[in-house]
C-alpha cells in the first residue's frame, strides 16, 4: 500500500516537473509562438538558419537584419495595415533538420513564404519542401545547383551570388596576378565543389595548372595534417574553399605553418563575422569575394540607408555580408507583396520577376529564367591595420558590375528560355 | 598527386604525433577520472572549453598566457572539485550510467551558460607572441607553439605518472581505484581521495582547452568534438588506463595524419575504423582491465 502511494508520488512529482521544465521552455524560447492573434493574420516569412553550428555567427547576422526588413515594412504601414512576422527557426546545417522545420513552417506556421539557409547543400532541402507545397523560396545562401532545372522551379528565387559569379570574379582578379599554379583545400560538400568547379571554370581562360584538390569534411578543427601536404605541392597560390567557423581554424592555422610566406591564399568568399571571430592576424592578406561590405556606403545611397537603419536598430553595429543577404531576402518579397498588392504567390511571382531594386548594394534584378539575382561581386582583401571602427576589417580591391555575362547561360543550366 | 618525399612523409608523422599529444592531453583527464572513479565524465569536453574561455577572460583582464598556463588549471580544478563534491557524490554506487547521464546533461548546461555570458560567437585567441612563427625542424617547418603543445604534454605526464606512482597520496589513489572498501577500512576517507582526482582530471581537462584556443579559436561548442575522438582514444587504450591513453593518443593522431596524407577524405573515418578493428581483435583495449564496466 505505501509502495503505491510512494510510487503515484512520485511519479505525480515527476510529472508535474516535465510539465513545468517544458512550459519554462515555452515561454523562455526566442520562438514563441503568439498566442493573441492579430484581427487579421499577419504575413508570415519562415527564416530557417543554422543559428546553431559551425555558420552560427553569420546565421544570427542574417536574422537581424531581416528582423530589421520586417519591421521597415510594417513602420511603413505593412500591406495595408497588415504587419509582416519573421519567424525563424534553427535548421542546425542539417538538411534533414532544415525539411522538417520547413515542412512544419508551411504545414503548421502556415507562412506566406520562406526566406533564408546558410549552405549549399541545406537550402536544396528546403527548396524541395517549398516547391512541392508551392510556396515561394528566396535563398539567402550561395548555390549553383539551385539556378538548375533540376532543382529550379517557378517558385525558387536566388538572392545570394552563386559559386559561378563569385568565383569568377575572385579567379579574374587573383590569377593574373598571383600565378598559374594553384592548389585547392576544399570543404567537401556542396559548396567546396561547386566553388572548385567554378575556379578550374574561370581557370581556363587563364591557363592555370591545378596541382591538386585536397578535401576535408565540414566542421573541421584541426587542418595541421593537411597543411604540410599543401605546402609541399608549392603552389603560386593556395584556394581555400570552406566557410564559417572552418575558414576561421583554417586561416588561423595556415598563419601558424607559415603557409602566406611563400604562397597567396584566396578564398572566395570572406565572410565578415568570420573575420571578426578569427581576428586580423589570421586573415590577413587573404584575397576573396563577398557580395556585400558595408564600406561601399560612398558609392551607394541604398548602402548608406541600410547601414543607418541597421545601426540604429542594433546599437551602432554595422552590417555584415550574409546580415545583408537576410535583409535583401526579406526585402525583396515584401516589396513584391506591397507592388501587388496582396499574398497571392502567383503575383508575388510576378511582381518579384518584374523588379529593378537597389535595396543595400546598388541595382539588382531576378533574371527571368533560373530567378537568379544578378547583382555586383566585390573583391576584397583582409585589412590587419589603419581600421576606423571594428566592422572596419576589409579593403574593396575590385568590383565586378552586375552583368549576366558573368552567369552560366539559361541553356547551360538546362532551361527552355 | 606528385611530390610524395621522404621529408614530406616525415613531417606529416611528426604532425601526427603532435596531434596526438594533444588527443593524449585530453583524453588522459578522462581515463584518470574513469579509472579511479569509473566516473564517464561527459562533461570533460566542457571543461575544456571552460577552461579556454577562463585563460581569455583572464587575458582579457590583463592576466598573460604564462599566468594562465597556472591559473587557469587551478580555478578548473577547483569548478570540477565543487561539480564532484555536490552533483557527482551523492551519486556513488549508484551504477554507471547515473554520473553519466548527470556529466552529460551538465555539459549541456556549462555549454549553454557559456553561450549566455560570452554569446554564441567565437573569439580569436592570439597564439603568446613568442610561440609565433614556424621553426626549421630538420624535415620542414613546423609551429612553435605545436611543439610547445607537445613539451606541455610531456610536462604534465611527467608530473601525473611521479604523483601516482612516488608519492605516498598517489598509492592511496591507486589503491582506491582497486578496491575502495579495503581503503576505506584502513582508516583513509576516500571520498576525500575521489575529490581530489576529480579535480585533478578536470584541471587537465582545463588546461587541455588553454593550450587548444590559439591553435582554433574559442567557440562554446569546441568540446563537442574532441569528446568524441578522446573517447576513442580512451576506448583503444583500454577505459581507464593513462598509459594506454598515452599510447592511443599517439597512435590516433598518426593515423589521422597518415590517412590525410594519402585519402584526405577519409581521415574523420579512420579513427573509427581504428577503433573497430582495435576492439575486434582486443575489446578491452591495448592496456584495459577486463570488468571493470560490470
Amino acid at each position: 500500500m505505501t509502495k503505491t502511494v510512494t510510487k503515484a508520488g512520485l511519479l505525480s512529482r515527476r510529472r508535474l516537473l516535465t510539465t513545468a521544465s517544458a512550459g519554462a521552455v515555452l515561454a523562455a524560447s526566442p520562438f514563441r509562438i503568439n498566442l493573441l492573434q492579430a484581427e487579421e493574420a499577419p504575413i508570415k516569412i519562415g527564416f530557417p538558419v543554422p543559428l546553431t553550428g559551425p555558420y552560427g555567427a553569420e546565421a544570427q547576422d542574417q536574422v537581424r537584419a531581416g528582423q530589421l526588413a520586417v519591421a521597415q515594412f510594417n513602420d511603413a504601414g505593412g500591406l495595408n495595415g497588415r504587419k509582416a512576422e519573421l519567424v525563424v527557426r534553427d535548421d542546425k546545417l542539417n538538411p534533414g533538420e532544415a525539411a522538417t522545420r520547413t515542412l512544419e513552417l508551411v504545414e503548421k506556421e502556415k507562412v506566406n513564404f520562406v526566406v533564408g539557409s546558410l549552405s549549399a547543400a541545406v537550402q536544396l532541402a528546403i527548396n524541395n519542401v517549398t516547391k512541392e507545397r508551392g510556396i515561394i523560396f528566396n535563398s539567402i545562401s550561395q548555390s549553383d545547383a539551385i539556378n538548375e532545372a533540376a532543382d529550379f522551379s517557378k517558385y525558387t528565387f536566388h538572392e545570394a551570388l552563386n559559386p559561378h559569379m563569385t568565383s569568377g570574379a575572385v579567379g579574374r582578379y587573383a590569377f593574373p596576378k598571383f600565378g598559374k599554379k594553384i592548389a585547392f583545400l576544399t570543404a567537401d560538400y556542396a559548396y567546396g565543389h561547386e566553388m572548385v568547379r567554378g575556379f578550374l571554370e574561370v581557370g581556363k581562360e587563364f591557363n592555370i595548372e591545378n596541382l591538386g584538390d585536397i578535401r576535408h569534411p565540414l566542421g573541421t578543427t584541426d587542418f595541421s595534417t593537411l597543411l604540410p601536404r599543401l605546402q609541399a605541392l608549392k603552389p603560386d597560390i593556395l584556394c581555400i574553399s570552406n566557410f564559417g567557423r572552418d575558414q576561421q581554424i583554417v586561416l588561423k592555422q595556415a598563419t601558424d605553418f607559415g603557409v602566406k610566406k611563400s604562397i597567396q591564399i584566396i578564398a572566395p568568399l570572406l565572410s565578415h563575422a568570420s573575420r571578426v571571430a578569427a581576428g586580423a592576424q589570421a586573415f590577413e592578406g587573404v584575397v576573396g569575394g563577398c557580395s556585400f561590405y558595408w564600406g561601399i556606403e560612398d558609392k551607394f545611397a541604398s548602402t548608406k540607408a541600410f547601414n543607418d537603419a541597421f545601426r540604429k536598430m542594433y546599437d551602432g553595429k554595422l552590417p555584415t555580408d550574409y546580415g545583408a543577404l537576410g535583409y535583401g531576402g526579406v526585402r525583396t518579397v515584401l516589396e513584391a507583396v506591397k507592388s501587388a498588392g496582396t499574398v497571392d504567390t502567383e503575383k508575388v511571382i510576378a511582381a518579384l520577376e518584374a523588379l529593378k531594386y537597389d535595396y543595400y548594394k546598388g541595382p539588382q534584378y531576378y533574371r527571368k529564367c533560373d530567378h537568379q539575382s544578378v547583382q555586383s561581386v566585390l573583391v576584397i582583401k583582409s585589412k590587419s591595420k589603419d581600421m576606423k571602427n571594428e566592422s572596419d576589417v576589409f579593403e574593396v580591391l575590385s568590383t565586378e558590375e552586375p552583368s549576366e555575362k558573368n552567369l552560366r547561360t539559361c541553356e547551360a543550366l538546362g532551361h527552355k528560355s | 598527386m606528385a611530390g610524395l618525399s621522404f621529408d614530406l612523409i616525415a613531417l606529416q608523422l611528426f604532425a601526427g604525433l603532435a596531434l596526438g599529444a594533444i588527443y593524449v592531453l585530453f583524453a588522459i583527464g578522462l581515463s584518470l577520472i574513469f579509472g579511479m572513479l569509473t566516473v564517464v565524465n561527459f562533461a570533460h569536453g566542457a571543461f575544456y572549453m571552460v577552461g579556454a574561455y577562463v585563460g581569455l577572460y583572464l587575458i582579457s583582464l590583463g592576466g598573460n598566457f604564462w599566468l594562465c598556463l597556472v591559473a587557469v588549471p587551478l580555478l578548473i580544478g577547483l569548478f570540477g572539485m565543487a561539480v564532484e563534491r555536490v552533483l557527482i557524490r551523492p551519486l556513488y554506487g549508484r551504477g554507471i550510467d547515473y554520473p553519466l547521464l548527470l556529466t552529460f546533461g551538465l555539459s549541456y548546461v556549462m555549454v549553454e551558460c557559456v553561450r549566455i555570458a560570452f554569446g554564441k560567437t567565437g573569439y580569436p585567441f592570439d597564439t603568446p607572441e613568442v610561440l609565433q612563427g614556424a621553426v626549421d625542424i630538420g624535415v620542414g617547418y613546423f609551429p612553435l607553439y605545436r611543439l610547445f603543445v607537445i613539451g606541455a604534454t610531456a610536462v604534465v605526464l611527467l608530473v601525473l605518472w611521479l604523483f601516482l606512482e612516488k608519492t605516498s597520496f598517489g598509492l592511496i589513489v591507486r589503491a582506491g581505484a582497486r578496491d575502495p572498501q579495503i581503503v576505506r577500512v584502513l582508516g583513509v576517507d576516500v571520498s576525500r581521495v575521489w575529490l581530489i582526482v576529480f579535480g585533478i582530471g578536470t584541471a587537465i581537462a582545463g588546461f587541455a582547452g588553454l593550450l587548444a584556443a590559439p591553435l582554433q579559436g574559442v567557440i562554446p561548442e569546441m568540446g563537442g568534438t574532441i569528446l568524441a575522438e578522446a573517447f576513442v582514444v580512451t576506448v583503444v587504450g583500454g577505459m581507464g588506463s593513462i598509459g594506454g591513453a598515452v599510447l592511443a593518443g599517439l597512435l590516433v593522431g598518426v593515423v589521422v595524419s597518415m590517412t590525410s596524407l594519402f585519402a584526405p577524405e577519409m581521415a574523420k573515418v579512420s579513427i573509427f575504423a581504428l577503433m573497430a578493428i582495435v576492439l575486434i581483435v582486443r575489446p578491452q583495449g591495448f592496456f584495459g582491465r577486463a570488468g571493470l564496466l560490470s
